[in-house]
């Protein structure tokens, strides 16, 4: 262990037994605290491995354009099921997002203080917490059992659930985020409430909001339970929106169960699919909507 | 009334200033259940530039931001007594606050332009009350911004963002675009306060133009600063006013001893 001796005026203890041991444990915590970064990176690195490696192999064209394989048959794609995410994920975010995005206007330009404020808030970090199957069973309720059938907008009202509370609370946090100095000015040159929410706080919000939004869709693009028993599944193309449709989570929650192989690889490829989706609605989301300044 | 007439701007010889242009009688204001002014009374003169000075808290903001009503975006707060523009009561049932907004203008201590360009912030005001025709619009950004004294530093740069501008440029660009709205009244709340000795000087300059056109009341903290700009001065303590003369007379005989002590550096 090289200890430099230091001349006694730059420190007490240079070279004690002390001063060894604080510089050991300085340099032991910082190779903790790396040590711990980097296996932080594992799990992300070796999901992102094992996608690429199982999931290339079949991934082609067909995979966009074809039907599900039926049991132990090999070839098939499984366009349906990545038409079925897109169609309920948007009819959620129909639902969930200007209601989302108005609540989160109300609460924080409106009245924050209110009870009804306050309540909403209370509600939405509750909401974050329900189990995603249960929103499933909210939309079973109230749209399967009183419709009859399973549908594209059963799943599409139980991803709406799921994908609410984040919007909505990360509107509100875009909003809060706005300088209240923009706002001051507004009314300082005559505008109303209403002509300062849409010309200057939605604007300046937008960046964050968007990027809630697309928390959301991240989100309800990969949930499987909220949609088995809502929109159920679909070997078909989807010729409406209120009967069983498929979705990439559940046909993967299908194929890794079935005991054939090109099922199984077919389940690995349909992941790949999901999180290049996924990714690549996030990156579009940063491209389009950062700040410019 | 209709308070977005402005014969005083269309006039070719603009008559006499009127002495009670803004008038405040018997004000007394309330943040909840404190009380911030006691029976203000004062007079604010036509195209002049009236200055508020007073050490802080003594409430010269609190009674300025009350003149186009700004403090009603603070819940709780509560006034008596009356402020009237051109003899109308600012609070009258008939009055909109917009309209009395755009008549009365303001600029705040630390510029605020919007996350747009020069030219959006400049005519942001006649976009809200309805104006989109560009020519108008073009017409009222040379103005404004040539009335700031900024037009040759920005006529190059209007489709780029204010955010990129100077500190100083900032702020003159803050009174453009609320000259814009061609207000009456334009109220400055320490306009000079975060900007450097150079940019200052512009300001009070562009302040001595503008009095042409405009009645000016102005907050400040630097006694020097209301001497060189401003033709009344108002002394506020505590909440009180305790004098209101020609600010000559202030400064070189003031009457009230509190007032002596001020500007003399007693106390600040």
């Amino acid at each position: 262990m090289d200890t430099t001796h230091a001349p006694d005026f730059f420190s007490d203890d240079a070279g004690s037994t002390q001063a060894i041991s604080r510089s050991l444990w300085n340099r032991m915590l910082s190779a903790i605290c790396i040590g711990l970064s980097l296996l932080t990176l594992v799990p992300l690195i070796s999901i992102i491995y094992l996608l690429l490696k199982n999931g290339l192999p079949l991934l082609s064209l067909s995979v966009f354009t074809r039907l599900p394989p039926a049991a132990g048959m090999a070839g098939g794609g499984f366009g349906n099921a990545i038409l079925g995410t897109f169609v309920m994920v948007g009819l959620g975010l129909l639902a969930a997002g200007p209601l989302g995005i108005l609540s989160a206007i109300y609460i924080n330009e409106y009245a924050p203080a209110s009870r009804l404020a306050r309540a909403v808030r209370i509600v939405a970090k509750l909401l974050t917490g329900i189990p995603s199957i249960i929103c499933g069973v909210f939309a079973f309720a109230v749209v399967v059992s009183t419709t009859g059938a399973f549908s594209a907008y059963a799943g599409g009202m139980a991803l709406a659930v799921l994908m609410l509370p984040t919007i909505l609370l990360t509107s509100e946090q875009a909003l809060m985020g706005v300088q209240s100095a923009y706002r001051e000015a507004s009314y300082g040159l005559g505008a109303t409430k209403f002509q300062t929410i849409v010309r200057i706080v939605l604007p300046d919000a937008l960046p964050a909001i968007m990027t809630g939004i697309m928390l959301a869709v991240a989100r309800a693009a990969g949930e499987t339970a909220p949609l088995i028993f809502t929109a159920l599944f679909s070997q078909f193309w989807a010729k409406s929106l209120s009967e069983p449709t498929a979705s990439l989570s559940v046909l993967i929650y299908n194929f890794s169960t079935v005991p054939f192989p090109h099922q199984i690889r077919m389940a690995w490829t349909a992941s790949l699919v999901l999180v290049a989706f996924v990714t690549l609605a996030n990156i579009t989301a940063q491209l389009v909507f950062s700040k410019k300044h | 009334m209709n308070m977005t007439e402005d014969s005083a701007h269309s006039d070719p010889t603009p008559r006499p200033g009127r002495p009670d242009f803004l008038t405040v009688r018997n004000f007394d204001f309330f943040y909840g259940k404190k009380q911030a002014l006691f029976d203000i009374n004062m007079d604010i003169p036509e195209r002049q530039v009236t200055a508020f000075i007073g050490p802080s808290g003594c409430g010269k903001t609190t009674l300025l931001r009350n003149f186009n009503r700004m403090n009603e975006l603070i819940d709780g707060i509560r006034h008596e007594g009356d402020i009237r523009l051109l003899g109308q009561s600012i609070y009258d049932k008939s009055v909109e606050v917009i309209a009395l907004r755009r008549s009365i203008g303001i600029v705040f201590q630390k510029s605020n332009p919007f996350p747009k360009s020069i030219y959006e912030n400049i005519v942001y005001g006649l976009r809200i009350s309805g104006q989109n025709k560009k020519s108008l619009l073009d017409e009222a950004v040379e103005r404004s911004l040539r009335a700031a004294a900024l037009w040759d530093e920005a006529k190059d740069r209007l489709h780029e963002s204010a955010l990129g501008l100077s500190g100083g440029q900032m702020q003159r660009l803050c009174i453009a675009r609320a000259i814009a709205n061609r207000p009456k009244v334009l109220l400055m709340d320490e306009p000079c306060s975060a900007l450097d000795p150079i940019a200052t000087v512009k300001v009070e300059e562009l302040i001595h133009e503008l009095k042409k056109e405009f009645t000016i009341v102005i907050v400040t903290h630097n006694m020097q600063q209301a001497t060189r700009t401003s033709d009344k001065t108002a002394f506020f303590y505590l909440g009180k006013l305790i004098e209101f003369a020609d600010t000559q007379r202030i400064f070189s005989n003031p009457g009230q001893k509190q007032t002596e002590d001020y500007i003399t550096g007693r106390f600040g």
